[in-house]
This record gives structure tokens, sequence and C-alpha cells, in this order.
């Protein structure tokens, strides 16, 4: 893996000057994952933040080729693409080797683009996925989605004086995908640069599809200091709201273990004034419930880890 | 070219299968659906047999059709798909994507009627549907003018750079054998040459940003170039349909006439009715009506002047719609003639009819009806009550 300072050096693949929120996680998935490439790489885009921030013409921030066309779509849009490729190459009009990653949040992967991404990753087309999951519509302004996590407010499923915001569990999506028998799939965090980059160069490396869970905090939507994008993703991974774990070929590996340091749920979501109302007194089963359902995913998780390896 | 002559017997979907063969493809990204399923089934069998070099992508969705189809022709690909009714239907939010993009996607279309209720038969709602999404749109009344108008297609498309769907008839067209001529593989090949596309994704040479964001300082005026595209359509489909008739002998316009030198009263119509027609001209000719035909193949670009030409001078047109678009006017057809003629000194009185709804079936005695009927309405023998009638509907 390249080290952090060999990765300064490298060309920028998608360029500041964007008008992402400051503090926009998305901006720095975007930029991490593309820093992990060769450059040698084409990108789909569904719609979204991400699209919508960094192509506004007539700039752009892709300094590589670029293609968005609808919100629900990226997958099958990288599909068409890389099959011209392949067409492409057999008539020799190509000789380049390309690499293809498609982007999409949460919106448009774990619900309205469910279907193209679980058909591409059926097709076995040789492109990697990467859902920045921020857990709501941000775009449009933090509409719930099926990634929203439990207890949220959202504007959608906002807390009331009935309603405790999304009374729902998050959609796990990452176990949709590993269920497809895809070669590579992976959780990780904005906040842990080292764990993104070694996945996106090991996704790479790998021929077939791949997905790549990528947890990321919006200052906007979820309610916290621009400053803290970097700290809140890691509370995510070190509370075990958001393990950062991968699956090859079946197999499961835990990528950060905090063994008896985890830290309780609320560390993560204390910071947040998306989850201010559980705070409060008559909340307080809500918030073991939330515990509860992390300590139990967690298990499984640690379960899953030790039988496929047996 | 044109004496190598190959006669054989193809159903609608079989013809437009082998034209896919002949043009091979980059990319075919397609979805099962009744009764466009063969095409997408048969080409299926040809990239089995090693037949053509396309990359074939059997998607999950028409959705994801027409989005991969999109990637793929951006990618820098000649690439296709098929559909039809529902399936169109979920492709209709990719379609004006595609036009935008200026991609010369060539699509062949079964005519079938759209839900609700549920009916796999022919009538042209779904591509009616879809009329204002920046696609040129050909209608064809038999498996010949299919084959050609997909071969024509890819010559159209790509110089125009706007997306064609070519559509037969469901089930009428579509699964009905005639006999029609194929033109010879390698002919084919000449004819409509490599595709170099002017942008594309993949072009090593150049990086680009496809589908951004264009907001109120530049939207208008990037529409603006493929609107332009569209209104200048008509001179490369004129110039292209003369070059298909002089290489291989068969002749198309923007619509075809029968019998209409001295007509003084005309059918307009669409589709497989204009061979029911023809008999039914021929069966008014021995009655001594003077009646004609215009067979309407393009319909998007709308060739408004031409036509406004063509019916100066007939004292009574009827304009056949296979599909009513619930606008409480009448059907798309009918409009849109109207509009056309709005300006014209010679223009006929017109009646126009909605038929064949669900797949209804028209017969001759049907059309001799109208005939008839305008005979009487151009002598102002006969007036209807509305300015459009449903024939055949049950009351």
């Amino acid at each position: 893996m390249a080290t952090l300072k060999e990765l300064a050096k490298k060309p920028k693949f998608f360029t500041n000057g964007h008008r992402g929120c400051a503090g926009c996680g998305a901006a720095i998935v975007a930029r991490q994952v593309m820093m992990a490439t060769e450059g040698n790489v084409v990108v789909a885009n569904a719609t979204g933040c991400l699209e919508v921030f960094s192509t506004i013409f007539p700039y752009t921030s892709w300094n590589v080729p670029f293609i968005h066309s609808a919100f629900e779509n990226a997958a099958a849009t990288i599909s068409g693409v890389e099959s011209c490729y392949l067409a492409l190459k057999k008539q020799k009009k190509i000789d380049k080797n390309l690499k293809f990653i498609a982007f999409g949040g949460d919106g448009g992967t774990y619900d309205i683009g469910l279907q193209s991404l679980s058909g591409a990753m059926e097709r076995g087309h040789d492109i990697l996925y990467v859902c920045y999951d921020n857990g709501a519509y941000m775009n449009t302004g933090i509409q719930r989605s099926s990634a929203t996590p439990k207890g949220a407010n959202t504007t959608t499923a906002p807390a009331g004086k009935v309603e405790q915001g999304k009374t729902q569990k998050k959609k796990d999506l990452t176990a949709v995908l590993i269920a497809h028998h895809v070669p590579y799939v992976a959780q990780a965090v904005v906040g842990d640069w080292t764990d993104l980059t070694k996945k996106v160069e090991k996704a790479l490396s790998i021929t077939g599809p791949k997905f790549i869970n990528v947890f990321q905090p919006c200052r906007l939507g979820w309610g916290y200091d621009p400053s803290k994008t970097v700290e809140v993703g890691r509370l995510a991974k070190e509370t075990c709201f958001w393990p950062s774990y991968e699956v090859e070929k079946g197999k499961y590996r835990l990528n950060y273990d905090p063994k008896d340091k985890k830290k309780p749920v609320t560390e993560f979501l204390k910071p947040q004034a998306r989850f201010k109302h559980l705070f409060k007194k008559e909340n307080e089963s809500l918030l073991k419930e939330i515990q509860q359902d992390v300590d139990d995913a967690w298990q499984n998780l640690l379960k899953m880890c030790k039988c496929t390896n047996e | 070219m044109a004496d190598k002559k190959l006669t054989v017997a193809r159903t609608g979907n079989e013809a437009m299968a082998e034209a896919m063969r002949q043009i091979n493809p980059d990319v075919v990204a397609a979805y099962p659906i009744t009764p466009a399923t063969e095409i997408a089934q048969i080409f299926a069998g040809f990239v089995a047999d090693g037949l053509v070099d396309t990359e074939f992508v059997t998607v999950e969705s028409e959705h994801s059709a027409m989005s991969a189809t999109i990637g793929a022709a951006a990618a820098g690909g000649r690439c296709m798909t098929a559909t039809s009714s529902q399936g169109l239907m979920l492709m209709a939010e990719m379609l004006p994507i595609a036009s935008a993009l200026r991609l010369p996607i060539v699509m062949p279309e079964v005519n079938r009627t759209i839900s609700a209720p549920i009916n796999i038969h022919c009538d042209h709602s779904d591509t009616m549907f879809v009329r204002d999404s920046g696609w040129m749109q050909v209608y064809c009344e038999d498996a010949q003018e299919a084959y050609d108008s997909v071969l024509m297609g890819i010559k159209i498309a790509e110089k125009v750079r706007l997306p064609m769907i070519v559509s037969t008839d469901g089930f009428i067209i579509s699964h009905c054998m005639a006999n029609m001529d194929l033109i010879d593989d390698r002919d084919v090949k000449d004819y409509i040459g490599k595709y170099k596309p002017q942008t594309w994704l993949l072009n090593p040479e150049k990086k680009i940003t496809i589908g951004c964001l264009d907001l109120q300082d530049y939207y208008f005026e990037h529409k603006m170039v493929a609107i332009d595209a569209m209104r200048n359509a008509k001179s490369v489909i004129k110039e292209c349909c003369e070059e298909f008739g002089e290489k291989f002998g068969r002749k198309y316009g923007f619509f075809d006439t029968y019998k209409m030198e001295d007509a003084e009263v005309a059918i307009l119509a669409m589709g497989s009715l204009a061979g029911t027609a023809k008999v039914v001209v021929d069966n008014m000719r021995k009655t001594g009506r003077k009646a004609g035909l215009i067979k309407m193949r393009v319909f998007r670009p709308f060739p408004a002047d031409e036509l406004a030409r063509a019916v100066s001078g007939l004292k009574a047109l009827a304009i056949m719609d296979r599909s009513d678009a619930m606008s409480g006017l009448e059907g798309p057809l009918a409009v849109e003639t109207k509009a056309a003629l709005y300006d014209s000194a010679g223009k006929p009185k017109i009646h126009s009819y909605v038929y064949g709804l669900g797949g209804r079936d028209v017969q001759i005695s049907e059309i001799e009806n109208v005939y008839k009927d305008i005979c009487d309405f151009a002598q102002a023998k006969k007036k209807f009550g509305e300015n459009v009638t449903y024939l055949g509907v049950r009351e």
C-alpha cells in the first residue's frame, strides 16, 4: 500500500474547488477512493450530493472520464460503459487497461438504485461500486432512507411529540451484497484513510464485481461541527456502530477490533444533533435498544469472522 | 448491390433481429417483454453462435437496459436495445437523457398498448407516450420496412446524433411472416460504415465529464442544441432515404402515398393499417370514389410542411390514430396534423378516428365506411357530431 506521503504526491483525480459543504464527508470518500487508483479509471455517479457539487457546468472536479445520467442507475450505467470497453478492446480500438468505479449515495444505492446494483453484481461486471452512506437523502434536504439509523431525526421521519425519529432499523446493505457472492465486499468509514485506501487497492486488484460501503458523516444532515467529520466517522467504528470489515471470497475479516475498548454507542450518537432527542430522560429505553442492536450485530459479525475462517 | 436479391420469409421481429445481426452492434442491453421479446432472444442466439461480436448485457429491467445502453453509447460504441409497451414506459426517464446526450441509439420497438387494463396487443399508445422524448420515431407497415428502417436508422441517427425508435405493430407485424428481401451482409457493412463518435467517454486522448449539473445559466443553450438537431433531422432523413433507394431499390420518405395523384379524399394512417387501407383504396376506386392513402412513417421529427403539401387539394381527410392521448382533444396524429395545417391555405376538411385500441381488429368494411363517410363529409352530405369518432368500440 502507498504511504500517505506517496498518496499526497499523486495527481489529483478528484480535484479541489468543488462545491461540497465545509467538512463534507462525501468529498473525502471521493478523494480517497480516487487517490487509491492509478488514474486509469472511468467513473459513473448516481445523482446526489457528490454529482451535484462536483460537476456544475462549466466546471468538473473529475480528472478522469466521468458519466452521470440519473439517480437509480449508476450500476447499470457503469455496466454499459464496461461492456463497451470490452467490445472496443476486442476490436483494438482501445489498448489501455481501464478500471470502472461507480459512486452512489445511500438513497441511490440502498433505495432507488438497489435493483440496478443487484443486477450489475449478479451479471459479474468488472466494476467497483462505492456507496457513500450518510444515512439520509441529504441532497434533497435530509429525508429518511432505508439507511437512516433507528431514532435519527430526519425531515420525513422527524422527532416530534409522539414519534422519536425513524422507528425502523437501518437496512444491512453490506449483508445484501455479501449474499450476491461477489468476490469482494467491504465496509469502511470516513476517518480511516489507510483502511479505505487498502480496500480500494485490493478491490481494484480483483476481477469481477466489488462493493465497498463507506460510512460517511454529513455535517449538515447529522448536525455536528464541520471540523468533526473525521472524528465522528472514527466514533462510528470505535463504537462498532459501523464495523470495519471485509468479505473476500466468502471469508469475513475484521479490519478493526476494539476488543475490550469498545466504546458505548452514545459516544457516537451524542455529538450529532439528529440524535439529540434520544438523550431526553424518557428516551432512555430507546438508547438501550440501539445499544442492544449494535451489540447483537457485532456479536454476529464476530461469529461470521470465526466460522468462515475455520 | 441491388441485384443480389435474397428473398426470405420473416416475421417483423425476425426481420429486426436480422438487421441487428448485420449491424453487429458493440453492445446490446435488453430485457424481455411481449411482443418484443423475440428480438433480443433471436439476437442472443446470434451471440451464442458467434455470429456477432456484440457484448450482450442481460439486464434486470428496461430502465437498466436503457441506462446500460446509454452508458455504452456514451463510452463510444454503436449500441442498441429493443422493447415494447411497459418496458418503454419504464425506460421513459432515460429516453430524454439519451437524446440530450446526443447518443445515436437505434431501438427496435414493437407497438403494444399500455396498462391498465393489462393487454399485450397492438396500439400505438406506448411510443406515443414518449413522443416528446427527443427520439426520432419511425412507424413501419411490414417486416420489410422494419428491416430497412432499422438499417437506415443507424445511418440517420449517427448523422443527426439523436436516437431513433423503429416500431412495428405488435403481433400484426411482429409475429406474422411475410416475404421480404434481405440485403447481403457485406453490403450492409459497407452501407452503415464504421461508427466514429465525435466525443466518447473512453477516448484515451481526452478526458470528459458527461452529464454535468447544468443550471439556469447554461441549460437552455445546451437543450437548444438538441432541439436544433431534431429540427435539422428532416434533411438527413430525406438524404438517407434517397441514398437507400438508390442503393437498394426500395424508396422511403417521411410518408408513403398511395394513389394520391388525383385523390379527393384520403386516409392518413400509420403502421399496419396502411396495408388494409390500400386494399380499401382499390375497392373505393372501383366504385368511382377518388380515394387515396398517406402512410405516415416518420412521426418525429414531424414533417409538417411536407404533410401540408401532400394533403393540399384534398376535399376531405380522415386521420387514423391507434392511440388516444386522453387529452380531451383527438388522437396525437390528428392533433399534430391539424397543428401542421393551421397556416396552410388549401387544407381539407378533417375528421379523425381512434381505432384498434388494445389490439381490437380493424375490418376492411370498417375502413370502407370511413372512406364513404369522408366522401359524404367532403360533399357536405354528412356532419359529424364531434371531431373524433371512436371506431369499432361497443357502446
